[in-house]
């Protein structure tokens, strides 16, 4: 199949960027939207250009690496699904492709269609883990958790901190993204000790980052390769309510 | 050439079960107040390196850690799917760590380190304690307790998993504590950064050079030692199951310093890979080892029903239950579909070598889940694998719901590594090698879900437990990167690069790794023989020649630019081959990973008359080759010098290998 | 400053904190709009309902409670305002550069105006105080209640201020913006207090847009049915001499 590729170029942070074309010939229905863009790239490097920068690692939708708005959405419009994951069939002989790099302020642009998501790091650092050292943990059975607790807690741990609920989101808003994290470990009976301290340093660095804030859309659930529900969101700011109310009287 | 220059592999005195113990009780400490004088670098962010990370500075150390990924929670061990084993003996099945232990010293074929592995089933226990204190969530019953399963060619079920996101999970819990160190100050962490090189100050690894792939700047660290956590080389073969990034670069500049670089040639390759669709293939996507437990692997009796398979003429369900081969089944009655990664794979190279397989390409078996969801339904089939089942869809249009997986094997996994004695330390002082990146725990095969335990065994307990006994001998910050060797490195390191830059040939970096990897894949991959590997170390200089005369990367050395990222790791690939040749033509003799076609078992053998193995199965031979090959870099296009590890079973008898 | 000046400002800086603001000031106006709105309802009751209900809200509490409650309101919407255009400030600045390919997978049309139907509503909330509470136009001012002269006819009012088609038009579209605002921020608010999850977000759903929708009835009813000219053209049988000042729909001003 051949495609007309629109694609963001940008050689450095500060640069301003721009939209170039690129034709994408006789790409094989089977491979996959990175493996279509590594053979645009052999051409770009066989015509003596520089390759087209973007960020991928494992290919097999877990590293969270990989992040290029597809046709204006994070990750293609395909649900549940990373970049490295969208394979061309989906796509039409002779379409347009408009390829993108996430978006938002919080995420710096590196080159083209690499960003810097650092900020996501920093976020986890002020309070996405439980504090416990290596070496005094009590027995894995000593604690029995409710499987729909433990099921609950998965689903948002499933998490892999692609940022492209942030991309999506108009007001690049890391929500769904704190909101997971923080209900994978305020559900856990481990993660209860330090909930509040959690959600109010969490939800304090992701306003330093210049992340925006929800208003309630669900881009962020429609494009999360790893569907999680919008409901983490209802209860961050539940326990935020509480996390707040309790720091205020007690 | 072979020289007998002995290894100390520094294994403590007594009884297997008490060796670690006693090791305990006798290390040398470093009190509270004199940890945070010394510096510890740790490359690798990964099981291994993020949980030793988290886990020194927790103890007071100043950890600098290092990562190529834009975040330390990409590293690879996030695709491990299956599980983890420990030796918990939740389900009251007759597990144990002496059971755990023999399982994993046998599954290697009789080529690892007894008071390792020993070590390794001992800690597994309490990695398991430590990560639910993390709050990873493991699958769990209704009755709130952990769950387990068994996995992989093991009889009792020991396996804790998550989903089929294990890996994933155990990642993120050590990320989790890595981030809480770095928010503490215990961790300053570099990411998008690669080691070029390692740096050894009388003789004692002291520091590394390293690239901000960022700005292109090249850097000197210091530290009071250093800490290799980088994975494995699967990458040479240009496919594997392994991230595009993953590359044996950090360990193979220390190899050039002086590190012996061990088992190379055991490789291991998963049989439960998606085939090949064609030639712009990046990459290989494995399908967890889970799916063998209750999916069944066929092909044809026939070829020509194969052939009318490959041609679309024939659709799987059609073809009658009496035309079919559950070859697994029929070799190993017992293990069956469950049957250890090295034979499964083997099997299915045999099988489609014989004209039966499957994919277009001919090389491709069945794996059928139609007697599983006609026994336990849909539902439960989409319980347990349903993400899987999404993910092949995903890749291959097919839904494997009605039809049957198509899979291959695959190289996954690299038990060979950098030599390391029972403190992790390799030859050179100072350098510590975990994880993937060593050689010490799998012998020439790994069992699944011992992968993800041996990194965090490694992490969290036993270099935290080890590493004192090399630092209290230091003076914590004796060495800066003021030293002359620092300077000299770091020049080395730009010379590489500018070179690199100048030769503006006519290929690309990719095309080299793919001629590379299929040269390799060819010669040294699921069979090997004497002929095909002395064929590839004629043709792996002429690559390396050409590479260096005709690599084109474009672009400039300043700022980020992935083609000289990757001409770095490809250069390193290329020469690493060579060791991985050489270690394969030595070893004469076949075990686990390593198959040369000229051992085999064939009907005039003993074991195959007593039925205790079949013909044509891995013939070992354990007066010649019970050791561990330790290869000393020599320069560039020399042939290594080998130093062996003799391994000496003490409580484990050696035996043929049977899984029937 | 004390620890719980701390955590109010703390509070009022954060984003969840500003939302939480925007959440339960939204439930006051929507409460508010709902009382109005049943109140306005009395118009079809006739006059003398609809009259004795506007005198009864400018007197209850001996006329103080209607200012305790216009205070109230008052402040939860300066609040609701003040809120939202910070967080949209904030929101823009997250979001620096656009999409040269601009593309919404879920969101619906009414979420991605709020600020701009906020706005209108905001200008229209203006128009109608100056329409109905403190009537500028001379046509509304001091109609007195046919029957019972301490009433204001607030009945008449209405029927006379719905008299000029352009107005009706122009009464129609603010409605409408309304509700729109309040489709997406009725369910909006529960998500942000919380209340939403796997179960009841289905019902969340439903009733914002139910509760959208029958507002929407019930404020648009009455311009149109009047223009229509279903209840008269507003002509007073016994019209009194204007003593007192002016009086409006249900919740209006009255010198007494």
């Amino acid at each position: 199949m051949n495609l007309t590729l629109k694609v963001w170029r940008q050689a450095h942070e500060n640069d301003t960027g721009r939209i170039e074309t690129y034709e994408a010939k006789d790409i094989p229905e089977s491979a996959s939207f990175l493996e279509m863009l590594d053979i645009v790239n052999t051409g770009i490097i066989n015509d003596g250009g520089e390759p087209i920068h973007f960020d991928h690692d494992c290919r097999e939708g877990i590293c969270g690496m990989c992040s290029l708005t597809i046709n204006g959405v994070p990750h293609s419009r395909e649900q549940g699904i990373t970049t490295c994951q969208v394979h061309m069939r989906k796509f039409r002989d002779g379409d347009t492709i408009w390829i993108e790099p996430f978006r938002a302020r919080a995420f710096p642009i590196v080159k083209d269609l690499v960003v810097d998501r650092g900020a996501f790091d920093r976020i986890i650092a002020s309070g996405g883990h439980i504090g416990v050292r290596t070496g005094s943990a009590p027995d894995a059975n000593s604690v029995p958790i409710p499987k729909d607790d433990a099921d609950d807690s998965f689903d948002s741990a499933a998490c892999i901190g692609c940022g492209a609920c942030v991309a999506a989101c108009k007001n690049a808003s890391a929500m769904l993204f704190v909101g997971a994290k923080a209900n994978h470990l305020n559900r856990l009976p481990q993660g209860k000790p330090e909930k509040d301290k959690r959600v109010l340093a969490m939800v304090h660095q992701m306003d330093a980052e210049g992340f925006g804030n929800c208003t309630n859309q669900y881009e962020c659930e429609a494009v999360c390769p790893k569907e999680i529900s919008a409901d983490v969101i209802a209860k961050l700011n539940r326990d935020y309510a509480a996390a707040v109310v309790r720091d205020a009287v007690e | 050439m072979a020289s007998n220059g002995s290894l100390d592999s520094a294994i403590p005195e007594g009884p297997l079960s008490e060796k670690w113990t006693s090791y305990k009780a006798n290390a040398k400490l470093i009190n509270p107040a004199n940890k945070r004088k010394y510096s510890i670098i740790v490359v690798g962010s990964g099981l291994a390196g993020g949980s030793a990370a988290a886990t020194l500075s927790e103890l007071g150390y100043k950890v600098k850690c290092f990562c190529y990924q834009d975040s330390p929670r990409r590293a690879h061990s996030i695709a491990a799917q299956g599980g983890i084993n420990a030796a918990k003996n939740y389900q009251n099945d007759g597990d144990s760590v002496w059971r755990l232990f023999y399982d994993t010293i046998k599954g290697g074929d009789f080529r690892s380190r007894e008071a390792n592995v020993h070590r390794l089933a001992e800690v597994s226990v309490n990695i398991i304690d430590q990560c639910v204190a993390q709050g990873v969530p493991f699958a769990r019953e209704y009755g709130g307790l952990l769950d387990n399963r068994s996995f992989g060619g093991a009889q009792v079920s020991r396996t804790f998993y998550a989903r089929g996101q294990t890996g994933q999970q155990l990642l993120i819990g050590a990320y989790q504590a890595l981030e809480k160190e770095i928010d503490k100050g215990g961790v300053e962490m570099f990411t998008r950064t690669e080691m070029l090189d390692l740096v050894t100050v009388d003789g004692h690894a002291k520091g590394i050079v390293t690239r901000d792939l960022k700005t292109g700047e090249v850097e000197s660290h210091a530290a009071d030692c250093v800490l290799l956590a980088t994975g494995g080389y699967g990458n040479v073969f240009f496919l594997s199951t392994n991230a595009m990034g993953c590359n044996v670069m950090a360990a193979f500049r220390a190899h050039k310093r002086g590190a012996y670089m061990a088992n190379p040639c055991f490789t291991q390759i998963h049989p439960t890979c998606i085939p090949v669709s064609g030639d712009y293939q990046s990459k290989l996507t494995l399908m967890s080892e889970s799916l063998r437990n209750d999916g069944r692997i066929w092909v044809p009796k026939s070829a020509e029903t194969a052939k009318k398979i490959r041609e679309g003429q024939l659709a799987a369900k059609d073809v009658a239950e009496e035309d079919r081969d559950y070859y697994l089944e029929r070799k190993y009655p017992s293990f069956g579909n469950l049957a250890p990664r090295d034979i499964s794979s083997r099997s299915a190279k045999e099988v489609c070598d014989e004209g039966r397989g499957v994919a277009t390409t001919g090389l491709g078996v069945f794996l059928d889940f139609s007697d599983a969801i006609n026994r336990l339904g849909e539902d439960t089939i989409r319980a347990r694998y349903g993400n899987l089942f999404q993910m092949y869809e995903k890749i291959t249009g097919d839904n494997p719901y009605q039809t049957p997986m198509k899979i291959y094997p695959a190289v996954h996994y690299t038990m060979g590594g950098l030599w390391v004695d029972y403190n992790l330390q390799s030859n050179i002082d100072g350098l510590h090698v975990l994880g993937e990146a060593n050689f010490s725990d799998h012998g020439a095969n790994r069992l699944g879900a011992s992968a993800l335990m041996q990194g965090l065994a490694d992490g969290y307990f036993v270099i935290p437990a080890t590493l004192p006994n090399y630092l209290v001998k230091e003076k914590p910050g004796s060495v800066t990167t003021d030293a002359p060797e620092f300077a000299q490195a770091e020049k080395e390191a730009k010379e590489r690069i500018e070179k690199l830059m100048s030769i503006q040939g006519t290929k690309s970096v990719d095309e080299f790794h793919r001629e590379l990897g299929l040269l390799v894949w060819d010669k040294c991959g699921m069979s090997r023989t004497k002929e095909g590997l002395e064929e590839a170390l004629k043709r792996i200089p002429e690559i390396r020649k050409e590479f260096w005369e005709n690599v084109r990367i474009p672009g400039t050395a300043e700022g980020m630019n992935m083609e000289l990222e990757k001409a770095g790791r490809v250069a390193d690939f290329i020469d690493f081959a060579e060791v991985m040749c050489h270690d394969a033509l030595d070893r004469e003799e076949s075990c686990g990973g390593h198959f040369r076609a000229e051992y085999q078992f064939t009907a005039e053998d003993e074991a195959v008359k007593t039925g205790h193995t079949g013909e044509g199965e891995a013939k070992r031979r354990d007066d010649e080759f019970c050791y561990v090959s330790a290869w000393e870099y020599t320069g560039p296009g020399e042939k290594p010098i080998l130093h062996k590890e003799e391994l000496n079973y003490e409580e484990v008898e050696l035996s043929v290998r049977s899984y029937k | 400053m004390n620890a719980l000046g701390t955590a109010l400002l703390q509070f009022w800086k954060s984003s969840i904190g500003k939302k939480l603001i925007v959440a339960v000031t939204g439930i006051l106006l929507v409460g508010f709009l709902v009382a109005h709105m049943v109140g306005n309802m009395l118009v079809y009751q006739g006059q003398e309902d609809l009259n004795k209900y506007a005198y009864f809200l400018h007197h209850f509490l001996h006329g103080w409670g209607i200012w305790l409650f216009r205070l109230g309101l008052i402040g939860a919407f300066a609040l609701h305002i003040v809120a939202t255009i910070a967080l949209t400030r904030q929101n823009k600045e997250a979001r620096n550069t656009r999409y040269a390919h601009e593309e919404t997978v879920q969101a619906p049309r009414s979420s991605r105006i709020m600020i701009w139907s906020g706005l209108t509503v905001l200008g229209f909330v203006i128009f109608h105080i100056l329409h109905f509470t403190i009537p500028v136009h001379p046509d509304l001012q001091g109609l007195k209640d046919p029957n019972d002269a301490k009433m204001v006819d607030v009945y008449t009012m209405v029927v006379r201020g719905f008299q000029n088609p352009l107005v009706v038009l122009f009464y129609i579209v603010a409605i409408s913006l309304l509700c729109s605002h309040l489709m997406h921020g009725i369910s909006s608010l529960f998500q942000t207090l919380g209340l939403r999850s796997e179960k009841t977000r289905l019902l969340i759903k439903r009733v914002g847009v139910g509760l959208a929708l029958v507002l929407w009835l019930g404020f648009i009813s009455i311009p149109v049915v009047v223009v229509m000219g279903a209840l008269g053209d507003g002509s007073q049988e016994k019209p009194k001499p204007a003593m007192s000042a002016p009086a409006s729909s249900s919740l209006d001003v009255t010198k007494s």
